[in-house]
């Protein structure tokens, strides 16, 4: 028997996209799908990409396909609305080799700003999905995806969630298959989607739906546990292994392969019981189905449409199904506990730009990135924000609503002054330079700050487009910020070094009172990246300093006040000075004793 | 039945500690060992400073890989707010195993609310079976004050059945050169402490 490995489930999927001769993969980064592409760009012999976003990654897994090779592309949930352009056609050209979308749904929000249920882009896309259930499942039915890829000549959805991508369970590996690439043979009217061609594809689409229905039916993995009582749970991908736990010897009908459903084998299967459950995360998109099947079924009346799923909860929504594993107590919990929200990293780069922000009167139109966390107090430093690349898009239409609500015209240079748009390198790249264009082509006249810290730091410090580096550390061109901004017309470009306040500070009144548009690059190296700093921790001098608490205001956590005495913790400390500067008795100094 | 014969430890800690590194090993000794193991773990935002947990569940056949309130024998905790907020996991009466280090979270750097001052007094009171130790400190003395999960770690060890040599060749597979040395001095440091 071959050797069983602990991996997470994302492990578990690239090392599955591998042995079915998966050669190609593209991705962006995005918790928690990250973690496939790094893994399967360690293997032997496979070409793997950070592309600048999930559109891009998922475009270019599409040529693949068609230029003859296995491929993947792999984002999560929120990249898949990025990617939905090509997502929506391409089950209208179908494949040369085989395509999967590895989607990692967020449930929770662990790292996400919304829990959005991607099973519906299958359904709406008439896509093949496969759920698994835990890391063994990931790497079984990664492999499935690929035949029923080319079987059914479609790209198939490989859905996951957090408590798949993110846990480690034992992997037994099989004999690794091989993937000869198809010849590329030129065939317009199914990948040139005309209208007149597409019309052709459609009819096709919904045929084929009946046929992978008829495959649903039959699909081995679709598992039918007999159990006791007239009970029976219907449930899918992780949600599986709270029903198993927390109903001990129910029966249940556990979906591997969700889209198109099999309805045949539901009714037949469930017909047999007095009551049917379905146990799923977010939506009630199994119980909609099974409903439509005049099974009624109980659901999402009883369990939680938000957030995840656990036993506990599972358990608290059908205990009449939970006899053999009732709840017995539990340790202490605790109340009124100070909460602990995530943080910027002592020395972080964005904590001087974002506090010399924040004491602008100006709007802050945010993005998505570490950056974030300066909307906690008492920084305060986001006004808005709702996707990728959205702050300089929603900077812009926020200043032109400001310019007609005051009845100015744009000539009189009303608000230019008041909206900042704030974003990371990694971001801009993603979706911020349309925004860039956007703001320069229609006259927009804010300010435009790009962090850009050389990394995409939140997701844990995966190369892009203005590293200088790829995916595998090797080198390739980088694309220069500054340039691109004056490119896209915008004269006013400067950079700034965010651990000098008074840089800021000075930059963004002069680029903020301008009446055109500007764009702030604040570049400093993410502090647990940087190899140049010297890290000499900064002290509090007792004698100076009055208690006025004005460092607190950065919320660096080396920073603690003590009854009344502020500390400087030197083991947190990485010497970046902002506190030192934002003191007006100066009376945080570079400590001596370290020299 | 399932579910039954599973077995559950929660390490619970601050983005940046370490907790997944340490769950790691753990899994991977249980593994060693011959079990069914399961974990799950926090990527992404909260590690940035922010409360982070992880969970290890081990025996014939594991399904969740999230433990249920009340089923840990056992918690981690490489910092004491962090051991308050999840003593509810324990099974009743299960045993603490933490580290005397406090992290002021961000409510409490700005003065909106107090660190609980007493937080190691009444971890003691609310789970009578804990030890709690300088687990940086021990650690620090073994040659790197980063292997504090280590020491907590063999503090551990003693109630699992793995023998020290299992998990001593564990932490040789998966602990870099450099750290290999502290590692295991702090592994023994914590197992001896923790009665073996
Ligand atoms: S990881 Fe880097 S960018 Fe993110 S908060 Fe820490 S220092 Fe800042
Ligand atoms: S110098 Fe000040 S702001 Fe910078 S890391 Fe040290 S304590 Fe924090």
């Amino acid at each position: 028997m071959a050797e069983k490995r602990l991996m997470t489930g994302n492990e578990a999927v690239a090392l599955g996209a591998y042995h079915a001769g998966v050669t190609f993969a593209s991705a962006y980064p995005g918790t928690p799908s990250t973690e496939i592409l790094e893994s399967f760009s360690k293997l032997e012999g496979v070409y793997a990409e950070w592309a600048p976003n999930e559109k891009v990654a998922l475009e270019a897994a599409i040529g693949a396909c068609l230029g003859g090779v296995r491929s993947l592309a792999a984002m999560k949930h929120v990249g898949l609305n990025v990617a939905a352009d090509p997502w929506f056609t391409a089950p209208y050209i179908g494949v040369s080799g085989g395509l999967v979308l590895v989607d990692a749904d967020d449930p929770e929000m662990h790292s996400s700003q919304n829990e959005q249920d991607n099973r519906y882009y299958a359904k709406a896309a008439k896509v093949p999905m496969l759920e698994p259930a835990d890391s063994q499942e990931a790497y079984d039915l990664i492999r499935e995806a690929y035949e029923m890829s080319e079987r059914f000549d479609t790209i198939v959805m490989f859905r996951m969630t957090t408590r798949v991508c993110h846990s480690r369970g034992l992997v037994e590996a099989r004999e690794p298959g091989m993937h000869v690439p198809v010849p590329y043979e030129k065939d317009e009217v199914k990948r040139v989607m005309i209208p007149g061609h597409a019309r052709l594809r459609h009819p096709v689409m919904v045929d084929r739906l009946a046929e992978m229905e008829e495959f649903a039916n039959e699909f081995p993995y679709q598992r039918r546990e007999m159990g006791e009582g007239d009970a029976v749970v219907v449930t899918s991908g992780v949600a599986y292994q709270y029903a198993r736990e927390a109903f001990p010897g129910v029966s249940i009908l556990k979906l591997a392969m969700t889209n198109p459903l099999p309805r045949k084998l539901i009714s037949e299967f469930c017909e047999q019981f007095k009551q049917v459950y379905v146990v799923e995360e977010l939506e009630p998109y199994l119980e909609e189905s099974v409903a439509a099947l005049g099974l009624w079924p109980r659901g999402k009346e009883s369990i939680p449409r938000t957030g995840e799923l656990n036993v506990d909860n599972v358990r608290d929504a059908f205990p009449e199904l939970a006899k053999g594993n009732p709840s017995r107590g539990h340790g202490a919990h605790v109340e009124g506990l100070p909460a602990r929200p995530p943080i910027l990293c002592a020395g972080c780069p964005h904590r001087g730009i974002m506090y010399s922000l924040a004491r602008q009167k100006a709007i802050i139109a945010g993005d998505i990135g570490c950056y974030t966390l300066s909307v906690l107090p008492p920084l305060s430093a986001h006004d808005c924000q709702v996707c990728m690349g959205a702050s300089i898009t929603m900077g812009h239409g926020i200043e032109k609503a400001l310019e007609i609500a005051s009845g100015e015209s744009e000539e009189e240079g009303f608000s230019s002054h008041r909206v900042v748009s704030v974003l990371g390198d990694s971001t801009f790249f993603h979706s911020g330079v349309t925004g860039l264009m956007e703001m320069a082509y229609n006259r927009g006249r804010f300010t435009v700050v790009i962090l850009d810290n050389r990394t995409t730091a939140m997701t844990g410090f995966q190369d892009h487009p203005g590293t200088g580096t790829t995916l595998q550390k090797e080198p390739t061109i980088t694309v220069d910020i500054e340039m691109l901004a004056r490119s896209l017309g915008i004269e006013n470009v400067r950079v700034v070094d965010p651990y000098d306040l008074e840089e800021c500070l000075a930059a963004l009144q002069e680029e903020m009172n301008r009446d055109a548009p500007s764009v702030v690059i604040s570049r400093r190296a993410c502090v647990l990246r940087d190899k140049t700093l010297e890290r000499i921790p900064y002290e509090v001098i007792g004698e100076e300093c009055n208690e006025c608490g004005l460092c607190m205001r950065i919320a660096c956590p080396a920073l603690v006040k003590r009854g009344d005495e502020i500390k400087i913790l030197a083991d947190t400390c990485t010497g970046c000075s902002v506190c030192a500067q934002v003191c007006k008795r100066e009376a945080i100094m570079k400590s001596r004793s370290e020299s | 039945m399932y579910g039954e014969a599973t077995r559950s430890v929660v390490l619970a800690g601050v983005g940046g500690q370490g907790t997944i590194t340490a769950a790691n090993l753990l899994a991977n000794a249980l593994v060693a060992h011959g079990y069914d193991v399961k974990t799950s773990e926090v990527h992404g935002m909260a590690q940035r400073g922010g409360s982070v947990i992880s969970m290890v569940r081990f025996g014939e056949s594991v399904a969740s890989p999230l433990v249920p309130l009340g089923e840990a024998e056992a918690l981690i905790a490489t910092e004491l707010l962090e051991t308050l907020r999840n003593l509810e996991y324990l099974v009743p009466g299960g045993k603490v195993i933490g580290s005397r280090t406090r992290v002021d979270p961000l409510p409490v750097l700005q003065g909106a609310v107090e660190y609980p001052a007493d937080a190691e007094q009444r971890i003691t009171e609310l789970a009578p079976d804990s030890i709690i130790v300088d687990a940086a400190g021990i650690a620090a003395e073994c040659g790197d004050a980063r292997a504090a999960n280590t020491v907590l770690l063999g503090i551990l060890s003693p109630l699992l059945p793995v023998p020290e040599d299992e998990w001593l060749a564990v932490i040789d597979k998966l602990v870099p050169k450099k750290a290999l040395e502290a590692n295991r001095q702090a592994f023994l440091a914590g197992r001896e402490l923790g009665g073996e």
